[in-house]
């Protein structure tokens, strides 16, 4: 049965959230107000009151004791899905996932699985205070154990949460909350998904390659169109898994291209951006018609909203990039 | 609950079947009823004086409210904390510090903030996003808001062992003798950060006053989310005395405050004070508490209102006349305005600046960041012109 319909980014995690309780009873939500109010963003709206207390779990307000309990229980044979209700409050819980969440199947000798998904709402633009609009993807990609991926739309969203569940290893899930109710996507609950740690070309193009993931693809889609206007084909990758890297469609991309811009709103300075330059030339160097040029974020913290805009790599900003990158 | 013998004390017999308006051992000096009441340890001879003071003073902050709630209907702040029904706590713990006393905010302290001298305008800046408080945290020994829930209360207590070092602490001399106070909430009582501060605090008998106004929820949690007992009690399990006070009870919360800072001051170490009260509003202006809360427990709680039970006490006893009403509504009008006016005015950050404020030495990295930056911004207003 093919059931389509219009849905936002936060209706596509809803859905998958259901499902995959749906599917396998040991899947438990986890987190500061996710039951009654149904999150802050309501992602786990109406989860509680159909699964229960027992598997929608409005937890004590302590991201490390969420993130440790949840280790438990992964220890117990549950699959935990923990809700940190904004990337800022992530770091109380970061001692029990970068120590102990990323490294239990290593100590066990692989005799222990840790199948725990972390949901992260992350990035800026929605005019927040301080610590509400954090990309901490970096600290997470870099610690060994850990799987990375960030979702971009709300089909992604629907199936992506479900494979990250499903997945026997830790996942750290990014969600751009930015995106959460902004654009309607149609999602056929019947196609069949692409897998889960996979990058995907969103727009194919010939002149150079446009590497976004979670937030920025939206801004690096608007780029290419924009760049189309003046007779300039931009390839746009969506990388979606940033632990580990899906590197054949870019590798493939690039070595067509000759050219290649990555942006993240994440601080340039040891970035994504970082280690995918490094593997690009690594791999491409003799394709490459201009160095791998990044955009993002200065290494200042995120500052006071009003300026956000200016801060954020923006359609402006990635387009000067790409001009750079011709300009060789 | 029954626990097995050699288990100690069953929980439901010790700390009673209900706590129910703050159960047995709250500390009350005025009556939801605006009665006046007496506590053999924790009272105080207030003046009329004082009284119209602590009135005036609650007043006051409630405007400061509810002018920052309506900027932000208005669009003018991204969101505001409101500390409705709240007042009463902390204008108590307030006015019971002295001027050397160094305060520790979570980011709802608008009363603690103005008895502390600050410009409530000031307040608006984190709200508005221009800045991330734009105070100089030394200057009226009020720290800066803290939004990370709970990280402050290990600062207070550091703050408090550097005060030991001073040799500021237990001088007997009252106008040197200092001590700090931390204040959070019932949800934030649940992380580590608030626990390792207690048992810091517990081992150096560091002079701190852990101030928590359990409003009874964090955003939809309620308080038996973060405890299976009466919160206050907690403390002794930490080896430090707790106390609760009815938060509403403006004159009990500063005599009671009072008293803990002295305790402090005087060399005797940390203790703890619960103010039991109410969160009236939403937690924040993004929040949407019909989804989780009874109206029921508003209004039973409306009827405890901080404000309203100083003010029955005033005219019951002949403290007030028409005059000062008047002339504090003309006061609170005036702030309404400045409020409102300054907050429109406040000025935006530029984005260059940020880059100076990363470091107090900047680096050279930064510096070619900025200076990108600063070419790349010009090349638009070029483009523009
Ligand atoms: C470490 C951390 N986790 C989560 C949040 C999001 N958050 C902001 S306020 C709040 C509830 C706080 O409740 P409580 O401590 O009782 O204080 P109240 O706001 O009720 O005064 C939460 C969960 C945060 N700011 N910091």
């Amino acid at each position: 049965m093919s059931s389509s319909q219009k849905i936002t980014l936060a209706k596509g995690l809803n859905m998958g959230l259901r499902k995959a309780m749906e599917d396998d009873d040991k899947v438990l939500l986890m987190g500061e107000d996710v039951g009654k109010l149904g999150g802050v963003f309501r992602i786990t709206d109406g989860l509680q009151k159909d699964f229960g207390e027992d598997r929608v779990i409005d937890s004590p307000l302590a991201e490390s004791g969420i993130v440790g309990t949840a280790v438990g229980m992964a220890l117990r044979g549950y699959r935990p899905v923990v809700e940190i209700q904004f990337d800022g409050f992530v770091y109380p819980a970061y001692d029990q996932i970068v120590c102990q969440v990323a490294k239990y199947t290593f100590r066990s000798q692989g005799k222990v699985k840790m199948p725990i998904v972390i949901r992260i709402p992350f990035g800026g633009g929605i005019g927040a205070v301080e610590h509400h609009s954090e990309s901490p993807e970096a600290q997470f990609a870099h610690t060994p154990g850990l799987k990375v991926v960030a979702c971009s739309n709300p089909v992604d969203g629907y199936w992506m949460i479900q494979q990250a569940i499903a997945h026997d290893d830790p996942v750290i899930f990014l969600e751009p909350k930015r995106q959460y109710h902004a654009d309607k996507a149609e999602l056929d609950e019947s196609a069949t998904p692409e897998p889960l740690f996979t990058s995907r070309v969103v727009r194919p193009g010939s002149d150079a390659t446009l590497l976004a993931y979670g937030p920025t693809v939206k801004t690096a889609l608007k780029c290419a169109e924009a760049a189309a206007e003046e007779g300039r084909q931009l390839e746009v990758i969506d990388l979606r898994t940033l632990s580990p890297l899906d590197m054949a469609p870019v590798l493939e991309s690039v070595r067509r291209t000759g050219r290649c811009v990555v942006t993240h709103e994440a601080h340039v300075n040891l970035g994504m951006g970082a280690e995918l330059a490094a593997r690009i030339t690594e791999e491409c160097f003799y394709s490459l018609e201009a160095p791998v040029l990044r955009v993002g974020a200065f290494d200042t913290p995120y500052p006071p909203s009003r300026i956000e805009e200016e801060y954020l790599p923006d359609l402006d900003r990635v387009l000067d990039a790409v001009d750079r990158t011709f300009a060789y | 609950m029954t626990e097995p013998a050699g288990f100690g004390p069953d929980l439901a017999e010790v700390f009673g079947p209900s706590q129910q308006d703050g159960g047995p051992n709250l500390v009350q000096l005025l009556t939801p009823e605006g009665e006046r009441v007496h506590h053999p340890e924790f009272d105080h001879d207030f003046s009329a004086e004082e009284l119209r003071g602590l009135y005036r003073d609650m007043v006051l902050t409630r405007r400061i409210d509810v002018e920052a709630t309506a900027l932000q209907r208005h669009g003018e702040l991204g969101i505001w904390a409101q500390l409705l029904g709240q007042e009463a706590a902390q204008i108590g713990a307030g006015r019971a510090l002295s001027p050397q006393d160094y305060v520790f905010p979570t980011y709802r302290e608008h009363g603690v903030a103005y008895c502390r001298g600050l410009d409530p305008l000031k307040l608006l800046g984190l709200f508005r996003g221009v800045d991330q408080g734009s105070w100089d945290p030394n200057e009226a020994n009020f720290g800066l808001y803290t939004i990370v829930i709970g990280a402050q209360t290990l600062h207070a207590t550091g703050y408090a062992m550097g005060l030991q070092r001073d040799g500021v602490v237990g001088t007997g001399d009252p106008e040197r003798d200092a001590a700090v106070i931390a204040h959070f909430g019932d949800g934030a009582s649940s992380q580590g950060d608030v626990n390792e501060a207690f048992i810091f605090a517990a081992s150096y008998n560091a002079p701190v006053v852990f101030f928590c106004q359990n409003n009874q929820w964090a955003i939809s949690e309620p308080i038996e989310r973060q405890t299976r007992i009466p919160l206050h009690q907690r403390a002794l399990g930490f080896g430090f005395p707790g106390i609760r006070v009815d938060g509403n009870d403006v004159l009990a919360t500063y005599a009671v405050t009072k008293a803990a800072l002295q305790r402090a001051r005087e060399g005797n170490g940390p203790s703890f004070v619960e103010a039991y009260t109410y969160r009236m509003g939403a937690h924040t202006t993004t929040d949407d508490p019909t989804r989780y809360r009874l109206n029921d427990e508003l209004e039973h709680w409306k009827l405890k209102d901080p404000i309203e039970r100083l003010k029955v006490y005033l005219r019951r006893n002949g403290l007030v006349d028409q005059e000062f009403f008047d002339s504090l509504d003309a006061e609170a009008k005036e702030l309404g305005a400045h409020l409102r006016e300054g907050c429109k005015a406040l000025p935006d950050p530029k984005p260059l600046d940020q880059f100076g404020y990363v470091f107090s030495e900047m680096t050279e990295e930064l510096e070619a960041q900025r200076d990108g930056f600063a070419a790349y911004l010009e090349s638009f207003e070029g483009a523009h012109s």
